[in-house]
């Protein structure tokens, strides 16, 4: 089981890190032709960067339209970022001070996530318009990150497992050494959907973590008479003219 | 058809309304026959291989547009911007959701262009293009009105306006074209505007309108055409050379011009600001109708541009204008092409310049002055036009294309209210005739489209007892016109805000 777990682990990883790099690469390739930031929109770089920061952050536009999928989606977030925080302590001989630092937060937060996502599942099923635009995807989505949650606070709250030995495991598979994985039901689960959730990562909706990096509404600058702004494809278009 | 057309009723709370599927699904915009389509280079008629020409032309848009490739990815279906579109609030019809309408493209690309799509389409709601797919695509891509409020609301930005573009060039490719969009392009290119009025009849109707001046004011007030040497080139919306209430503003700018002793000139071969290339998503036919411009530029060798009243013309002009032709500043030094025309135009202006900020301009110099009262029969309000709010900027700062236009209303009149905050600036509402819908087989759409807009007017009318909602675009202008009567309303409380600075500018010889 260890045997499978470390070939699973290092196969999803490998196709999160190739199709996550080969869709930013795809990204960043396509050229935008023309200057489309929804205006208002900042007329620097700097300020460009601050309304990214903004719009990542703290959601602005979402918390423009709509309160409740606000807080949800915010929740969850927020409560992902300190989840993974946390777990950074598998990876990592000697913890450093912030990771010990963020490790009691990350225990709530596991807590938090599961309310967030369960929220969004609520509005999902339950508000017509919603529901009308969820896909079956959709809705396995959050099954999944929701059963991730679980799995993970039943280690903590439920059967513990040995971490220590967990965190073995994976320093092994970091360096090569292979180590034994405690044999645990909750823990084969925990592991099993977090890899299937970095093997659909760079197919899935899951696009929208680097897209809003890419969107041109939001990332460029409002400056069009102030600088002339071609992509090589429409340059092309001058020659034959 | 057009009797039987009645508004819909006002929400007492503006609630989101309940779904009624396919409450819109028969009402299509007319399709264009083969002379109009073939008339500017589209397939007269639907081609035998449209499904692999459509996935083909939908591959090549996605490779060089980001905005597609991105916008096809990133959604999360969370439905922040579900309720944000003034065509759903008004017809309910669930596809008029921008996401739901994005998602009548998305569901294609899924199919063709993703892995999961291609292994499980139930799953990721993935389909095949079938005809029936293709008509629903011209049904739905030809009820939104590219006004991008969605794109405001969406924590990733997505713009429904890109997707209905992708997906009206798409159908064009394929001989799948809309009447009044593509009719119209033919006209420019034909004749030289969108209403397709030639030369001789446009130098008439100005000489009309000197006389028309003359009579009211005594002031011999010009309106030249084809001026060589003039200091500014008006490009305008050709419906401001005779539609109402747009002439009135078109006066406006002409006493703004005459007040401040700035020789100007109309171009008869570039008389539209309009430019129905970006409605339907094709960038050749964008470009080639800007080059217009810049052609009538070089050949009258002035040294300004300066835009009417027009919204979607203003984004053209503000955002692509440079882009297409080369017009404002920065381009490569190797550039001949934008070189020449930057070298005869005076940089120390934007390039180009919206009507309002020359009024502006010129008011904060002190150049202009004003009789307020003759404004005082008006209790004013402000129509923000989709395409200038989001789309566009005024001045030095971003924002100033709500500042400006309201600056001016200040200026020249004593009583000015503002509609729900939610409503207005970047929030607006669109009027619910932009985007290539201004025709009266979408006469239905246009009405219920104006629901929200008409909902937070007639509370400012039963507050404030305020009776004229000025605004800075020909198709607000004429699509308030047609439909504000319907809705109980006086068709003449819609006008320019030109045709305010023209009832109050004091003309005649400055102290």
């Amino acid at each position: 089981m260890s045997t499978l777990f470390a070939l699973l682990f290092y196969l999803a990883f490998a196709l999160f890190a190739l199709g996550f790099g080969y869709r930013i690469y795809v990204y960043a390739r396509t050229p935008a032709p023309l200057k489309i930031p929804t205006t208002p929109a900042p007329i620097s770089t700097g300020g460009v960067v601050l309304r990214m920061a903004r719009e990542v952050v703290f959601f602005e536009s979402l918390f423009k339209a709509n309160l409740w999928t606000w807080g949800l989606g915010w929740l969850f977030h927020a409560s992902l970022i300190l989840v993974l925080l946390r777990h950074l302590r598998y990876f990592i001989e000697p913890v450093w001070g912030w990771v010990a630092f963020v490790q009691p937060f990350g225990m709530y937060a596991g807590i938090t996530m599961l309310l967030g996502l369960a929220g969004l599942w609520a509005r999902r099923l339950f508000v017509e318009r919603i529901r009308y635009i969820s896909t079956p995807s959709d809705h396995l989505m959050l099954v999944l990150l929701m059963a991730i949650a679980v799995s993970g606070l039943s280690m903590k709250f439920v059967a513990h497992t040995d971490v220590v030995a967990v965190k073995s495991f994976f320093l092994g598979l970091m360096h090569f050494d292979w180590q034994p994985l405690p044999a645990h039901f909750g823990l084969y689960l925990h592991l099993l959907l977090v890899a299937v959730l970095l093997l659909i990562f760079p197919v899935s909706k899951l696009l929208h973590a680097p897209g809003v990096f890419f969107s041109p509404s939001r990332n460029q600058a409002d400056n069009p008479r102030e600088k002339r702004h071609l992509a090589a494809w429409a340059a092309k278009l001058e020659n034959e003219a | 058809m057009a009797a039987t057309i009645t508004a819909p009723a006002y929400r007492i709370i503006p609630i989101i309304p309940a779904l009624k599927p396919g409450a819109m699904e028969n009402v299509r915009s007319f399709v264009a026959n083969d002379k109009i389509q073939e008339a500017i280079g589209f397939p007269g008629k639907l081609v035998d291989d449209w499904h692999d020409r459509a996935i083909a032309r939908m591959g090549e848009l996605l490779s060089k547009y980001r905005s597609l490739k991105v916008y096809m990815d990133a959604c999360v279906h969370c439905g922040a911007c579900s309720d944000k579109c003034h065509y759903f609030i008004g017809t309910q019809d669930p596809k008029n959701m921008p996401v739901a309408r994005q998602d009548l493209m998305r569901s294609v690309y899924r199919r063709y262009f993703t892995l999961p799509g291609k292994l499980f389409p139930k799953l990721v709601g993935a389909r095949d293009l079938t005809r029936e797919v293709l008509d629903e695509w011209y049904t739905y891509f030809y009820q939104c009105s590219e006004c991008r409020r969605c794109s405001v609301f969406c924590p990733y930005g997505i713009d429904t306006a890109e997707v209905t573009m992708a997906a009206r060039e798409i159908l064009d490719s394929v001989g799948y074209g809309q009447k009044y969009s593509n009719e119209i392009i033919g006209k420019v290119h034909k004749i030289g505007n969108n209403l397709g009025l030639p030369g001789p009849a446009l130098l008439d109707t100005l000489q009309g309108l000197e006389e028309d001046v003359k009579e009211a004011t005594g002031v011999d007030v010009r309106f030249p055409v084809d001026v060589k040497g003039a200091e500014v080139l008006l490009i305008t919306p050709s419906a401001d050379f005779f539609a109402e209430p747009h002439i009135d503003s078109l006066i406006g700018y002409a006493k703004v011009f005459h007040a401040t002793g700035t020789s100007w000139t109309l171009s008869s071969m570039a008389s539209e600001a309009g430019n129905f290339g970006m409605f339907i998503g094709n960038y050749e036919q964008m470009r080639k109708i800007a080059m217009r411009i810049r052609a009538a530029a070089l050949e009258l060798g002035v040294k300004r541009i300066v835009i009417g009243e027009c919204g979607h013309a203003w984004r053209v002009a503000y955002s692509f204008l440079n882009t297409l032709t080369g017009a404002g500043d920065g381009a490569d030094a190797n550039d001949r092409f934008a070189m020449l025309l930057q070298k005869q135009l005076d940089q120390r202006y934007k390039q180009p310049m919206h009507i309002c900020e020359f009024t502006w301009d010129m008011i904060e110099q002190g150049a202009l002055s004003f009789d307020k009262a003759a404004n005082d029969k008006h209790i004013i309000t402000f129509h923000d036009s989709c395409n200038v709010a989001r789309g566009s900027r005024m001045g030095d700062f971003a924002g100033g294309q709500f500042e400006i236009p309201r600056n001016i209303i200040k200026a020249v009149a004593n009583n000015f209210v503002e509609m729900a905050p939610n409503t207005t600036r970047e929030q607006t509402f669109c009027c619910g005739g932009g985007g290539g819908l201004l025709t009266d087989d979408l006469l239905e759409l246009r009405v219920k489209g104006a629901l929200p807009r008409m909902e937070v007017l007639q509370r400012v009318v039963d507050e404030h007892k305020v009776n004229f909602m000025a605004t800075i675009c020909a198709i607000c202008k004429a699509q308030f016109t047609k439909i504000m009567p319907i809705y109980g309303f006086d068709r003449r409380m819609i006008g320019g805000v030109h045709q305010l600075v023209s009832n109050a500018i004091i003309l005649g010889d400055k102290q």
